[in-house]
């Protein structure tokens, strides 16, 4: 009886570990199989042409992504522009002097339901608010569809890192006579700026690779334009677009974006691991 | 530690409050110069500013809700709460109900989480409790980095190499079971690859998300139960998890909040068409992969609203799953202390 419930309770226990490493395997197969494909077939169609020609239009041969990466790079830049200040003022308030009251409570939490809701409903909304009073798609509404993507990242990664800073630093230089945004801006939020970089860091890597928020606020511009006030190509719209469509060399340049997509937003989270961890130790 | 830093300011507010160095009052009669009122004006207008801006990001981020509601005016006064359980979704005929799209949702949502959970769990449960602590960074950081691959590169990795590999592969298998969701022609495309497309995005979120939390287990507590001769897997079933239990279902909700509106990983496979199929081998379309596919090109007197009233209802559900699932990540961060 003894050895049976032994045998039974040691074999539950090799079953179960079992089970669990080979879930380790199968989740880093999958994924180590999505990245093979993608750096195997997408990094063939990299090349000069990739970076210099803009999209092709249908049926003709060659082409580049040219006008798609400018115009991603410009919405992204422009989104972090606006992001940046907004959020960290905001992460400031919530660290600093929302501690006790009911306002930052209810603004923290609705920061964290928009950390991950459903990124197409900003586009819905941005829609409304700067497409459908305009009249036409722009480059400006679909920066400031990413831009409201990225203000809650900036927020609470400002706001963790502020609740870091050691209270004792900040009442050395209470005691110093130091006013209140003096400590907060030069003391606290110095104090912990590689970790806020980390944060805006990791909030381009999350709208650098957003498609559904653009599909209908910056829309798709076969040729190259840096006027923001009219549709815009976009990276991850062409992506989808060339993707969908039945010719050959869309597709191989659509390997090629998703390919880049993914090594830009890969570098930048790695990046912003590394600088934390220097930042920590430092 | 958050609470601790929290506790930590709120003196600091309070020894502010009890000296009085923001009043002009004290400031006169403590320093008795004007740069004591200098400061104090300063630090009041910082905070104004600090606190405009943090009123700024929440007023444009419960501003959806307004805008999508009345933008879906049009079609929620037209079809009232038929709209619901409207099972047809017809631009041609300009009836729109929400039915084909909301099951679409559920049940790629459904596979979804069938899959990604117990993978999850095993991969949680390897990374806290197997693995050689060597190796237990890396290979978090490793799922950790996969969690931050924009979901258009799953979608589109789901459309050219994962949709054949099912289609001549699993979904053969599947049909030979002859269960009537398995019924039909295998495709590639269709409900079911989009679930498991799904799956792959959500395994890597909800696994680090599963393993923070089971890193809040007092070792204390595994320590005693291997003391009394436990194995690992009861140690697992019967410290760790009913420990961590509120934070496991929390961090299964937020990977369902992330599923249930993910766009891009299921549009590319879902195979978009409106009509109901008792098989997840046929096409069909979410909400979010409607909205996706027409609302570039819709007709704006009742098609768009009709859009946007999909999108309150996508919203909404997000809204409430995500509500409840932070309220438990939460509840059990607090009750672990950390």
């Amino acid at each position: 009886m003894d050895a049976f419930l032994y045998h039974r309770r040691k074999f539950a226990n090799v079953a179960g570990l079992a089970l669990s490493a080979a879930a380790m395997s199968v989740g880093l197969a999958a994924l180590g199989w999505i990245l093979w494909t993608l750096f195997a077939s997408g990094l063939a169609a990299f090349g000069a042409d990739l970076f210099l020609e803009s999209t092709p239009a249908p049926g003709t041969q060659g082409g580049g992504l040219a006008n798609a990466i400018v115009g991603s790079a410009m919405m992204v830049a422009f989104a972090t522009f606006v992001a940046t200040p907004i959020g960290i003022l905001a992460g400031i308030h919530l660290a600093e002097f929302g501690a006790r009251s009911r306002f930052a409570s209810i603004t923290r939490f609705v920061t964290d339901i928009m950390l991950s809701a459903p990124s197409i409903v900003i586009g819905l909304f941005v829609y409304a608010i700067a497409v459908a009073t305009v009249g036409h798609f722009s480059g400006w509404a679909g920066s400031l569809a990413l831009a409201l993507i990225a203000i809650p990242v900036v927020v609470r990664t400002t706001e963790n890192m502020l609740l870091l800073v050691p209270g004792s630093l900040r009442e050395a230089a209470f005691a110093l006579g130091a006013p209140r945004w003096k400590v907060s801006l030069a003391v606290a939020l110095r104090a912990v700026r590689g970790g806020v970089v980390t944060g805006v860091l990791l909030a381009v890597a999350r709208i650098a690779g957003e498609t559904a928020p653009l599909l209908f606020t910056a829309l798709n511009n076969q040729f190259f334009t840096a006027d923001m006030r009219a549709p815009m190509a976009n990276l991850p719209v062409v992506i989808y677009n060339f993707a969908m469509s039945p010719y050959e060399n869309w597709q191989q340049l659509a390997w090629g974006g998703a390919a880049l997509i993914a090594l830009v937003v890969l570098g930048l989270n790695v990046l912003a691991r590394v600088m934390f961890r220097d930042r920590q130790r430092g | 530690m958050t609470n601790a830093a929290m506790a930590e300011r709120t003196t600091i507010d309070a020894a502010f409050d009890r000296t009085a160095y923001t009043t002009p009052q004290a400031a006169r009669a403590n320093v008795g110069d004007s740069r004591g009122r200098r400061f104090a004006a300063q630090d009041r207008a910082f905070v104004a500013i600090t606190r405009f801006f943090a009123a700024l990001v929440l007023v444009a981020l419960t501003g959806i809700l307004v805008a999508l509601v009345v933008e879906a005016w049009p079609a929620l006064r037209t079809f009232g709460a038929g709209f619901l359980v409207g099972t047809t979704w017809s631009p041609a005929d300009d009836v729109y109900g929400a039915v084909v799209a909301g099951y679409g949702t559920i049940a790629t949502s459904a596979i979804a989480l069938a899959i990604a959970v117990p993978v999850s769990f095993g991969i949680a449960v390897f990374l806290t409790e197997m693995c050689p602590a060597k190796l237990a960074r890396p290979l978090g950081i490793a799922v950790e980095l996969l969690a931050g691959i924009p979901s258009i590169i799953y979608g589109f990795w789901g459309l050219f190499v994962l949709a054949p590999v099912l289609q001549t592969q699993v979904q053969p298998l599947l049909a030979a079971s002859g269960l009537p969701i398995f019924a039909g022609p295998p495709l590639g495309i269709g409900v079911f690859t989009a679930g498991v497309v799904l799956a792959l995005m959500v395994v890597p979120f909800v696994a680090s998300v599963m393993r923070d939390v089971f890193q809040t287990v007092p070792p204390v507590l595994k320590e005693s139960a291997y003391g009394l001769g436990c194995t690992t897997w009861e140690v697992v079933r019967h410290v760790v998890l009913p420990y961590t239990r509120i934070g496991v279902v929390g961090g299964v909700m937020l990977g369902l909040g992330r599923a249930l509106g993910e766009t891009m990983a299921v549009t590319f496979v879902i195979g978009n068409a409106n009509r109901l199929s008792p098989s997840l081998f046929a096409p069909g379309n979410s909400i979010a992969s409607t909205l996706a596919n027409e609302f570039a090109e819709a007709d704006p007197v009742l098609h768009i609203p009709s859009l946007f009233a999909l999108g309150l209802l996508l919203f909404v559900i997000t809204f409430v799953v995500l509500g409840v699932a932070k309220w438990l990540v939460q509840r059990s961060a607090a009750r672990a202390g950390v």
